[in-house]
């Protein structure tokens, strides 16, 4: 996309280009923090520092690129402010949610193949997975798969790979062991694929 | 002993997260060597690295 240019060579903020990054940033947002009014207000600051530092838009990534970058570090300000109360109110409960989801994937009965996939869940040969990048029809289900995880799961992940989160912060932010941290982002990384594979590889969507 | 699948899978999360030891690795190649589910997990865990890149800069193309 290119950035919309005033004669001064300054950024267009009234450009309707600007209105569809917002508008994403906002999504972005409100899956991040899943409060409505916190999510506006982390939009409104990453705007308005936007437009004060439009000199630090070098103009290498695209610029809704630099545009999140500035939400992100919104976002994770507000977390370290406030997740205490927030976040480990959210994940107090059900610690354990999942964890047979995950063990049902792999054999218990006999012990030589104790630990091994089974036949059903055995993750097959995705033909071409960064072609599904680029179709939208890819993302719906990206977005469902991820929602699809136990809240607390679902949590820890998007800290970690949409926030870009090293564990030991996560870890401390939320109040569990690093330990924890590595089980819930096996599972949820172990259930995504799952997903994936259910809805879009194996189900002909990616056609 | 031989690692499971189950372990297999596990480090190949964590490696996304933290650098395995040699020790590790080496025990992952194994197993890998005659895995073809887990060969795969670790493409997979790779493409979702990838996406989430994606959704992170803001460049999932939705529209």
């Amino acid at each position: 996309m290119k950035v919309p240019r005033a004669q001064d060579g300054g950024i267009r903020w009234d450009d309707p280009s600007i209105a569809g990054i917002r508008r994403d940033m906002l999504r972005f947002a409100q899956i991040q923090l899943r409060d409505s009014a916190s999510a506006e207000d982390m939009v409104q600051e990453a705007l308005i520092a936007a437009m004060n530092n439009e000199a630090g838009f070098a103009g290498r990534a695209a610029l809704k690129t630099w545009m999140f970058a500035i939400l992100r570090n919104k976002i994770v300000d507000h977390i370290r402010k406030s997740s205490r109360e927030i976040v480990r109110a959210d994940l107090s409960d059900g610690s354990d949610e999942g964890d047979e989801r995950i063990d049902a994937m792999f054999n218990r009965k006999m012990m030589w193949s104790s630990g091994h996939w089974n036949e059903e869940h055995g993750p097959s040969t995705w033909s071409d997975p960064d072609a599904a990048l680029s179709q939208k029809q890819f993302w719906a289900i990206f977005d469902a798969c991820v929602n699809h995880l136990p809240e607390k799961v679902a949590r820890v992940y998007m800290m970690r790979e949409f926030l870009d989160l090293d564990t030991p912060e996560i870890c401390e932010e939320l109040g569990i062991s690093t330990n924890n941290c590595w089980v819930i982002l096996h599972r949820a990384r172990t259930g995504l694929r799952a997903c994936l594979e259910d809805h879009w590889f194996k189900g002909g969507a990616a056609a | 002993m031989m690692m499971n699948c189950k372990h297999a899978t596990r480090l190949m999360s964590e490696e996304l997260d933290r650098p395995l030891s040699l020790r590790e690795k080496i025990a992952l190649r194994f197993h890998n060597m005659m895995c073809k589910y887990c060969t795969n997990y670790r493409i997979q865990m790779d493409f979702l690295r990838r996406a989430a890149k994606r959704v992170r800069d803001g460049m999932d193309s939705r529209d």
